[in-house]
């Protein structure tokens, strides 16, 4: 990256390092540190301890890399292991590609801004900048997903992580991600910036996992930019206990015909307080987003769960659903669906409902037979159960498998 | 098998109206019966309350099941003792498969078959598990596999919710059916199919010895009717009461023919075809 255009980046976040983001959900960053090293290092991945082994295990990260196509893992600040098996994809640590790559500062802060909010800010501003850069070559189809690992391993730790991911035309990328904290650690603080490019007729499927602790802060950042025909598929899952969380992700479909799903799956327990959406800003004609979020509350969690769906364009098409289940007396989730057509040719639509189990369901379940409480059961059990019909079988797989390690957890 | 005795009925939020009053009906066992009525007249409510639904208060009156007051049975246990249902509106259940209920509704049967009340086999024909059977009743209904991997109703059809509720029954193989408007919404294809189905799981074709089924069947248009043969008795329910019983073929016809203002007249000055049951 040329000089001019890092300090001018610089400059930027020196300006922007007090600003709250939107909404308000402040972190005093100074009570974090990023200073201390990380003591996992991994040479064979194969060999690692069976701790480990298991905190990977849990966020979808298989040590035996069997049908993965690569691993990047991160441990705090530092790069513990970067491989992949494919020619055709590239993953590489982010410091590293921007030396060797000039061409990719054109995609750094570009669909994510850098004065976005302090965290923005505090990511440019780091001495020691990690996060992956994932490149899909043209054509490029690999069946098996590329993992990766973001992994705080020491108490009051602040892992800083700057991410890109390009798929370039007509090529296909399959992404497992998970976020987690090693079983010790309860004080901590994530911040993630991910900038996501789609070529034409371009498809990344992106299973993200957040697996945290209940005094963990997470501020990730990400936004998309899809080209022509380009399909982008989001899904979310976070079920353990955090502190605060704060997630809002937004995809541009400035192609035409370009497609978005964004799944959210959110078990929210103890004191969490979780702010999660997505957004999908439809510029592209017959550009079409889809966003579905299943919600349970319990504890004294408190959730927030947004959407929106922009419609600028002739003939595209939005659908947004939330179903959030309250299962405690201090439990709370607010929807805030949203649609915005700013042009008469475009179909958007939503559906929410929040509260307890709805009577007719119960007495539904009740009338083939089941007594009150296995109908609640039921409803609930299957409650956070993804929808894998958009994603490649592989992943979908992987993603299913997932979810129920993750609402198996104890929390 | 089914006796409802001088039964009163209110609704919450129903401002204490009376939906049934003083209602009385007799299933037998082996029998068919059909009830017809203008909306609002009370047929989906009769199914509520059959089935115990919280919010259809009972003032007076009881229901006898195979002998038994189920008047203040939970639902469930309804359905344990035999009775299964077609909704006109079933709900979506978000987080509930098909698939899953579908195996609920076996299980039941299962259970139901077990305690050896008739010689009913727990599963289908040549079926070695739940799973099986589902998958040959979803074939049997054409209904596309992939949707037994769908939540219940959320982004079916119509028809296909009515096909849902179809299978469900297939698998459940309850003693007494009451089945809420099977033709609102069908197709004339599907409507043949879930008419052959009714027919058999309420052993239209059995030597009458054999027949131990019942069955209740509502509807406007009668479309279903043609397709099960022959049936045991029609009742008109107009204004919370059955106004007229009688042969469902002659019944059914002067409703085509005049309408149920007829039969409002025949309400006012008490007339009937056959006495009240
Ligand atoms: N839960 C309820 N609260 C208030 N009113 C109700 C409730 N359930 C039924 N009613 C009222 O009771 C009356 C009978 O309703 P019901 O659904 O039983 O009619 P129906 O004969 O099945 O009509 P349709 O042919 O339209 O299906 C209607 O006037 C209806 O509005
Ligand atoms: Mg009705």
């Amino acid at each position: 990256m040329t000089k001019e255009l890092r300090e001018k980046f610089k400059k930027e976040a020196m300006k922007t390092i007090k600003k709250s983001g939107t909404p308000q959900m402040d972190v005093d960053l100074s009570k974090f540190s990023a200073e201390q090293q990380s003591e996992i290092e991994i040479s064979d991945l194969e060999q690692v301890d069976e701790e480990f082994k298991k905190i990977l295990l849990n966020v979808g990260v298989d040590p035996q890399q069997k049908e993965r196509s690569g691993t990047y893992i991160q441990t705090g600040n530092q790069v513990a292991f970067c491989k992949t098996k494919s020619d055709k994809v590239e993953v590489l640590p982010i410091a590293v590609a921007l030396e060797k790559y000039e061409w990719l500062q054109d995609y750094y802060w570009k669909a994510v801004s850098v004065d976005t909010d302090r965290y923005t800010a505090e990511t440019e501003l780091t001495e020691n900048l990690q996060g992956y850069f994932i490149h899909a070559k043209k054509g490029a189809k690999d069946i098996f997903p590329l993992q990766s690992c973001l992994f705080l391993d020491i108490e009051g730790m602040k892992q800083i992580v700057h991410n890109i991911i390009i798929a370039e035309e007509e090529s296909e990328l399959n992404l497992i991600t998970g976020c987690t904290v090693h079983p010790n650690v309860r004080k901590a603080l994530h911040l993630g910036v991910s900038e996501f490019y789609l070529k034409k007729n371009s498809k990344i499927s992106f299973t993200m996992i957040h697996y945290w602790s209940d005094k963990s802060e997470v501020r990730p950042r990400t936004a998309i930019i899809q080209e022509e025909g380009s399909v982008y598929n989001s899904n979310y899952i976070v079920m353990s206990p955090v502190r605060s969380l704060q997630s809002n992700p937004i995809a541009y479909l400035n192609g035409d015909g370009a497609k978005s799903y964004f799944q959210t799956l959110v078990y929210a327990k103890q004191d969490s307080y979780i702010d999660v959406g997505s957004r999908a800003v439809l510029n592209g004609k017959n550009s079409k987003s889809e966003m579905i979020s299943r919600i349970i509350a319990t504890g004294k969690s408190h959730v927030i769960a947004r959407a929106l769906i922009q419609g600028n364009a002739s003939g595209a098409t939005g659908h947004l659903e939330c179903q959030g289940l309250v299962l405690s007396p201090n439990a709370r989730i607010h929807a805030i669906p949203e649609i915005d057509a700013t042009n008469p040719n475009v179909t958007l639509t939503h559906e929410a409902a929040v509260g307890k189990i709805a009577e007719e369901q119960i007495m539904y379940l009740m009338s083939r037979g089941l007594n009150e409480d296995e109908a609640r059961d039921l409803i609930i059990g299957g409650f956070l159960e993804a929808d894998t019909s958009h994603l490649p079988k592989e992943l979908a797989e992987e993603t299913k498998k997932l979810i129920n390690i993750a609402s198996e957890a104890e929390g | 098998m089914l006796r409802i005795q001088n039964l009163t009925v209110s609704v919450n939020h129903g401002n204490g109206r009376k939906i049934l009053r003083d209602f009385n009906l007799n299933i037998d066992e082996g029998e068919t019966h059909v009830l017809l009525g203008p909306n609002g007249s009370g047929k989906s409510t009769l199914i509520y309350t059959i089935l115990g639904y919280p919010g259809y208060i009972i003032e007076s009156g009881s229901i006898f099941f195979k002998g038994k007051n189920i008047t203040n049975l939970p639902t469930n246990q309804r359905v344990d003792l035999g009775i299964g249902t077609l909704f006109q509106h079933a709900p979506k259940v978000p987080g509930v498969k098909l698939k899953n209920l579908m195996n609920v509704c076996g299980e039941k049967r299962g259970e139901r078959t077990q305690k050896g009340a008739n010689e009913e086999s727990a599963l289908e024909d040549g079926c070695e598990d739940l799973d099986e059977q589902t998958r040959k009743i979803a074939k049997d209904l054409n209904f596309p596999l992939e949707f037994l991997e769908r939540d219940v109703n959320v982004g079916f059809s119509g028809g296909e919710i009515k096909r849902s509720e179809i299978m469900q029954m297939m698998a459940l193989k309850p003693d007494l059916l009451l089945i809420d408007e099977p033709d609102s919404g069908v197709d004339v294809e599907n409507l043949v199919l879930i008419g052959k189905v009714l027919r058999k799981l309420l052993q239209r074709d059995e030597i009458p010895s054999r027949q131990t089924k019942a069955g209740l069947i509502i509807t406007h248009l009668g479309y279903i009717l043609q397709y099960l043969g022959t049936l045991d008795r029609a009742h008109i329910l107009l204004n919370g009461r059955i106004i007229c019983s009688g042969n469902p073929q002659i019944i059914i016809e002067s409703v085509k023919k005049f309408g149920f203002d007829e039969c409002k007249i025949c309400e006012a000055n008490q007339i009937s075809l056959e006495c009240r049951d």
